[in-house]
């Protein structure tokens, strides 16, 4: 299991690598604030000890400790995916007319 | 873990991978951003799937102070408040690994039984989101302009200081290691791993607080991938490490981008050593200017080009700006805007704001575009920014920018800067372009004064 998981570790390592080549600069803190959503993931940390599904035993105290994970993770996603489109969409108004000249400029 | 949860969570990832991909392109980077975010959804469901998940309850009342929090926050933040958001995010992303790992160490008694690479990654996952914690919250404060945006540093004795942190932190975590199970330890090393962040963010400069924020977000993602491999859950170490990975690149692109090293952001601050910080600025003289004659002076001019900083961000004058520009373009003047790759305080930030007050695509130069262009420019005008146009980063090896590549605003005919006050900018070092005998000052509120330049240029 821990060989398995370590090969699937590297291999998103390269993934990750591999996605991001060249990146306007226009882009870098979408692209930051979008993958800092993206490791909000941890809220399912939050969710797979709490729910107990690995079966250890929880005082109050850890549960309250994984309530304000959950929360925090939450935080991290929700916030983030919006925070992002809320950047992109400042771009938005011009971005068709860019695209259409561009596309009109390949096809000429 | 079942079969469809299994399935779910690859659907989730290729999601992921889509998305991301489609966020470094301008056209895709909304559709790619949604994308990421269904993949999320799809990952909590099949989280929630998992046979014998119980405490529903609770894990609903998390979700739910999440969501109350977040949600707001995240539409409610102003444009300009944008950068201290994300490091805020990033933070509390850090703090839930953190938490997870404490949790962990308290439900099975200190990892007692547990295969020994569940305690490295629960350990590492704690000492990491515990520093990424802390130190989001440091950049957080010196970008909300709650704790000072200059370095604050112990001077010689930080890296010192820093070591012993480093140390402290991995004795707590080594003694766990060796079968201790003392609650105290993992309370340790989260305590000094947290010292270790607010030390290494403190004494860095606001300047390089974009690459900060970035780092720490890979870092935070690695985490992420840790508490994965602690908890075997795919989902999360995939996720985590794809993030850990492209935030590395990432950071490393924005580092580029001004020219410095992420080991010297890190060990050194801004600057080292503090040489040559703060020079003599007493006898040194500037020419105020009015707002008539800033019209008149650009009005005459062929081309005026226009340089946004974090002064306009704070004044919201980008709307003005526009406006100005149109005036000036009627008057037959070109109108340029030269975009430096970190002008604000995040790469991209000032596109954003022109790009919302519908100033053209094609007026917005980037550094490398413009910087052959100012010497027949005859007017630059510099809205707020500081840094990004000193021109000691190109003349003065002792100073703490020296190396960033800067706008050549000084080789335009003439400057004309509008800005609140003398007051040095985010680095905390003194700009000779205000000294220089082409540039002009006009001081005030960045909206106001271009409001007054307008109210000129219309009686002109």
């Amino acid at each position: 299991m821990l060989l398995a998981n370590l090969a699937i570790l590297v291999l998103a390592g390269f993934v990750g690598f591999a996605v991001i080549s060249k990146v306007p600069n226009t882009l870098h803190t979408p692209l930051m604030s979008g993958t800092n959503a993206i490791h909000g993931i941890v809220l399912l940390g939050g969710i797979v000890v709490l729910g107990n599904a690995i079966g250890h035993d929880l005082t109050v105290f850890d549960k309250l400790l994984l309530v304000v994970a959950i929360a925090f993770g939450t935080i991290n996603v929700v916030g983030g995916f919006l925070v992002t489109d809320r950047m992109l969409a400042m771009f938005k108004g011009k971005q068709p007319a860019r695209a259409t000249s561009q596309k009109g400029a390949q096809q000429r | 873990m079942t079969t469809v949860v299994v399935a779910l969570y690859i659907v989730a990832f290729a999601l992921f991978i889509y998305g991301l991909m489609g966020l470094t392109g301008p056209r895709t980077a909304v559709r790619g951003n949604l994308i990421a975010a269904v993949g999320m959804g799809i990952a909590v469901l099949a989280t929630l799937l998992i046979p014998g998940v119980s405490n529903w309850a609770l894990i609903v009342l998390g979700v739910a102070l999440g969501t109350v929090l977040g949600v707001p926050a995240a539409k409610q933040v102003k444009m300009t408040q944008m950068p201290q958001m994300v490091a805020l995010f990033n933070g509390v992303g850090g703090g839930a690994v953190a938490l997870i790992a404490w949790v962990e160490f308290n439900s099975t008694a200190g990892f007692t039984g547990e295969p020994s690479y569940v305690m490295v990654a629960s350990l590492f996952g704690a000492i990491v989101g515990s520093v990424s914690f802390w130190g989001s919250l440091v950049a957080y404060g010196k970008l909300q302009e709650i704790l000072p945006g200059r370095p604050i540093s112990l001077g010689k004795p930080q890296q010192l200081v820093n070591a012993l942190a480093l140390l402290a932190t991995l004795a707590c975590a080594f003694a766990i290691g060796f079968g201790s199970d003392a609650e105290v330890l993992i309370i340790g090393t989260l305590v000094f791993a947290a010292a270790l962040g607010l030390l290494v963010v403190l004494p860095i400069g606001g300047a390089d607080m974009p690459v900060v924020i970035s780092l720490l977000n890979a870092a935070t993602g690695l985490s992420a991938a840790a508490a994965g491999l602690a908890l075997n859950n795919t989902a999360m170490i995939v996720a985590g490490m794809i993030v850990g990975a492209s935030g590395s690149i990432l950071t490393n692109l924005m580092a580029k981008a001004m020219n410095r090293s992420i080991p010297a952001i890190v060990a050194g601050g801004f600057g080292g050593g503090g040489v040559a910080v703060s020079r003599e600025i007493g006898d040194k003289t500037y020419r105020e200017t009015s707002a008539a004659d800033a019209a008149v002076q650009m009005s005459y001019a062929n081309q005026v080009v226009v340089v946004p900083g974090y002064g306009m961000a704070v004044a919201q004058a980008q709307h003005v700006v526009r406006d100005m520009a149109k005036l000036l373009e009627d008057k037959g003047v070109e109108v340029k805007y030269a975009i430096h790759p970190v002008a604000g305080r995040m790469p991209g930030h000032m596109n954003v704001l022109l790009a919302e007050a519908d100033v053209p695509y094609e007026q917005l130069k980037e550094m490398d575009e413009i910087n052959g262009e100012f010497n027949r420019t005859d007017v630059a005008l510099v809205i707020g920014a500081n840094d990004v146009t000193n021109p000691a980063a190109r003349n003065d090896p002792g100073s703490p920018i020296h190396g960033m590549p800067i706008l050549n605003v000084d080789e335009s005919k003439s400057v004309i800067v509008l800005k609140r006050s003398m007051n040095t900018g985010f680095a905390g070092i003194d700009n000779e372009l205000y000294y220089s005998p082409g540039t002009a000052m006009l001081f005030g509120d960045a909206k106001s004064s271009v409001a007054a330049v307008i109210e000129e240029l219309k009686t002109l």
